[in-house]
């Protein structure tokens, strides 16, 4: 049988109302996804009035207001505070992004945040990401070479080293393959626009003696080819790179031999 | 507590945190076939060493002649001769090949014309023993931190290094002043573990976090630290605060002393560059505590920019668009996002930050933690690296890009000294569960707080406290208050209140964990700065302007109990490694 409808406990509810107790007259309403798994409970969406006048620009400074001054039970990751480590990734008015990068200002009318879609939940903002993880660590992010010298660095013309621009930079958020319809519907499978970004990383690294080899191991129908461009990738990243040219740029090698 | 199940895992040595030195002794850990675990309470490449920007010191000569030698100097004078020169010795020799090490791990270093690996100036840095300015600063663009640190967890995952990640250590299990492993809070399930090691490498970092405005992560809470003091050992020299010169303004941002050493340089509002003033030769170059206390005197003096007159500028504007586009990337970005400057047109609006902790876990050169009491004893099965250890190579300030090549130098040398000690396999006696209980005691009475405190506000108290009483000038009045004041939002936590009760990612305990890490370096902080009368490095006292080096060239070594701190000093190093260098004494400090 097909089941039409969501499994009755991941019908998301509605929450609790935090109203505003600063007496501000500049309130926003921040809608926020909680789910905890110790209560046996669905998840629901919190609602939380922001005194917006003693608040900075982020999206992140509005959940840490939040988890300092009204409710401090809610989880999510943050670290650097300045989009370097990933760690604060999540969907903020429909669009994956770093809270800490993201300003509420940008956001029309009420803010709504949730988890990065289609991971499983583990607690409120915090999503799974140990599939992705496993897949990086699948196409093997390290240097093989056969060089012997031990002294001297490996030579690289600065034409070489500017191939790696816009892929080394990468700080594995999983913004951009948590936007990729692919990568929701095979993500056990299909690699997704991260991990094929640091893949291709790899691949063009002129110091790298195993080009053919790494080529050889994505040029699969499910790990590299369920890449449709459909380009959310490259929208998503917060970093303005651009995950899809990469994936595109494999595939020409492949065509190309 | 015999509520919590106790899952037990047993490894010949532990590494806890997986930033630069963490990751890089995991490696050679792995690779020497101990079983290593590495346990980091964020996933490795969310660790704060890839905030690290500007680039990693080596003297490879790539861009002239350089001479490790020159590099001792110049960190021996930039640590205004707190610094261990034995210790200083090792970390310059080992540089060069640290650094070719890791751009054979994959580094993508930034190239020269020739394709060597690119080398910038940076604040401090100096040719031939403090002539000039030399470009020794090797880095990966402006994103260098970032780029190690992925580099490193590629190699930990090639070497099969085994992670626990999103794991909070709770306390090390001492016993008898031996170092037996750690407990460990599995944040996704809930479960708590006792990994029994052989030896425990701390691997923590600092504790910027004690202060309101600095450039570290929410995570930088010096975790291992606090689990040093509450194991009875001391930690050492913890009044050595570095403010960074250019943090932006408001914000506290990261912008990296590189801008400085590609040619940009400081304004104040008369349109002066004033660093000419306080450092005839090398500037805006000069090392950081300099640079930091002359932004200070400027704003202090009338002559900040802005509205409240209480920062400057750092402009590049006049530098190559295609310069920044291709080794300032990243500053740019920042400065677009949190400043809203573009810098191709504009100044950035920029304060001297809290950046990084000089002090930290006493150590030898060879990562071994120092008891403290009987001079150079050390403890077995302890070692700590990077940040959290004091080794001392940065003695009272650090010069920018030693702490990158001190991260990957002292973690080869803890994995290298590990694998002299410990017999892979060995097997693991026996012990009583008292030290479980009573770090799990400690757990339990925080989880279910439900006095009337919220963490966040005695976290902020103390955050305040610390940034005015404990600043870039200090006197005798302020540390006096300080130390009285820095007591309350500990004794605060008698009535705390955690909302959360549960085991699953409950982050409203882990930031509570995480506070009480930080008051007790916050109260170390203080005290150590208040009984240190005199000036020396980061610590500038308006009423003791002068070093004193009859009375203080000694490391402050200090232990806490609860509140109640014990402060005691030993001598600093006076002689180095080999007689591969001559000892360099004492000078007046002038850049």
């Amino acid at each position: 049988m097909v089941q039409i409808n969501l499994p009755k406990n991941s019908k998301v509810q509605k929450g609790q109302y935090y109203k505003d107790k600063t007496g501000s007259k500049n309130i926003r309403k921040v809608n926020i996804y909680r789910w905890d798994p110790s209560t046996g409970e669905n998840p629901r969406m919190d609602t939380y009035e922001v005194d917006m006048d003693n608040c900075p620009s982020k999206v992140l400074d509005i959940l840490n207001k939040i988890k300092n001054e009204i409710d401090s039970s809610l989880a999510y990751r943050r670290s650097c505070t300045h989009g370097v480590c990933g760690s604060c990734a999540m969907n903020m008015d429909g669009k994956n992004g770093l809270a800490c990068t993201k300003s509420h200002a940008e956001i029309d009318g009420d803010i709504n945040i949730y988890p990065l879609p289609h991971l499983k939940v583990k607690k409120d903002l915090i999503g799974d990401l140990s599939t992705l993880y496993k897949q990086y660590e699948s196409i093997e992010p390290w240097l093989k070479t056969n060089t012997k010298t031990e002294t001297t660095e490996i030579l690289q013309s600065r034409e070489d080293r500017s191939k790696l621009d816009g892929a080394y930079e990468c700080i594995m958020c999983a913004c951009c393959s948590t936007a990729c319809p692919s990568y929701w519907w095979n993500g056990d499978k299909y690699l997704g626009p991260a991990v094929l970004l640091q893949a291709y990383r790899w691949i063009i690294d002129s110091r790298d003696d195993e080009r053919k080899e790494r080529l050889k191991k994505v040029a699969d129908e499910l790990k590299l080819y369920r890449c449709h461009t459909i380009m959310n990738c490259t929208n998503a990243c917060p970093k303005g790179l651009n995950p899809a040219k990469a994936i595109a740029e494999i595939k020409k090698m492949l065509a190309t031999g | 507590m015999s509520s919590y199940k106790i899952i037990d895992h047993e490894y010949d040595v532990v590494v806890l945190g997986a930033g630069g030195s963490g990751l890089r002794a995991a490696v050679g850990l792995s690779e020497a076939g101990l079983k290593t675990a590495c346990i980091s309470k964020v996933f490795p490449t969310r660790s704060h060493t890839s905030a690290a920007q500007g680039g990693i010191s080596a003297a490879l000569g790539n861009m002239g002649e350089d001479d490790w030698r020159w590099h001792m100097y110049d960190t021996v004078k930039g640590a205004d001769w707190l610094g261990d020169q034995d210790c200083i010795e090792y970390l310059c020799k080992e540089a060069p090949r640290a650094v070719i090490e890791l751009e054979k791990y994959g580094v993508p270093f930034s190239r020269t014309e020739d394709g060597k690996i690119y080398q910038r100036a940076f604040g401090g840095m100096t040719k031939n023993y403090g002539n000039e300015p030399i470009q020794r600063t090797c880095a990966a663009a402006d994103r260098t931190g970032h780029a190690i640190l992925h580099t490193l967890y590629g190699q930990a995952l090639k070497h099969k290094t085994e992670f626990f990640i999103e794991y909070f250590v709770l306390d090390l299990l001492m016993k008898d002043g031996v170092c037996k492993g750690l407990i460990a809070w599995n944040l996704e399930d809930g479960s708590i573990h006792r990994f029994r090691s052989h030896i425990t490498i701390i691997a923590t970092g600092g504790y910027g976090k004690i202060y309101y405005s600095a450039t570290s992560a929410h995570t930088c809470t010096g975790d291992g630290n606090a689990m040093i003091l509450r194991a009875g050992l001391p930690l050492q020299d913890m009044e050595f605060v570095q403010f960074h010169p250019t943090g932006i303004y408001g914000h506290g941002t990261l912008i990296s002393e590189g801008v400085r050493g590609e040619g940009g340089y400081l304004v104040n509002s008369k349109g002066e560059r004033f660093m000419e003033r306080y450092a005839p030769q090398t500037k805006d170059l000069a090392s950081r505590d300099v640079v930091s206390r002359s932004i200070a005197i400027e704003i202090k003096e009338g002559r900040g920019v802005g509205k409240e007159q209480d920062h400057v500028h750092l402009h590049l504007s006049h530098l190559d668009p295609k310069i920044i586009e291709e080794r300032l990337p990243g500053i740019s970005e920042s400065s677009k996002l949190f400043a809203n400057v573009d810098v191709t047109k504009e100044p950035i609006p920029v304060v001297p930050t809290v950046h990084y902790n000089m002090g930290g876990i006493p150590t030898n050169y060879k990562a071994e933690v120092l008891m403290g009491n009987e001079s150079e004893k050390t403890v077995p099965g302890l070692m700590a690296i990077g940040e959290a250890a004091c080794v001392s190579v940065h003695g009272a300030n650090r010069l920018g890009s030693n702490s990158l090549i001190d991260l990957v130098v002292f973690g080869r040398a803890a994995a290298k000294r590990a694998a002299e000690i410990v017999k892979p396999g060995t097997p693991h006696e026996k012990i009583s569960n008292s030290e479980t209980d009573k770090c799990l005691d400690r757990f339990d009475k925080l989880r279910n707080g439900n006095g009337t405190n919220r963490t966040a506000d005695l976290r902020l108290a103390m955050q305040k406290t610390m940034q005015s009483k404990c600043a870039v000038f200090r006197t005798e009045e302020t540390l006096k208050q300080g130390v009285d004041e820095i007591r309350k939002p500990f004794d605060g936590m008698d009535s705390i209140s955690v909302k959360d009760k549960s085991l699953i990612f409950n982050t409203d305990l882990v930031e509570t964990l995480e506070f009480d890490n930080l008051i007790r370096q916050a109260i170390t902080t203080m005290d150590s700065a208040y009984l240190r009368k005199e000036s020396r490095g980061a610590h500038a006292r308006d009423d003791f302007p002068k070093r004193d080096d009859e009375k203080f060239m000694q490391h402050t070594l200090s232990w806490c109990n609860g509140k109640e701190t014990k402060i005691d000093y030993r001598p600093v190093h006076k002689s180095t490694l080999t007689s591969d260098v001559q000892y360099f004494p004492p000078q007046e400090r002038v850049y």
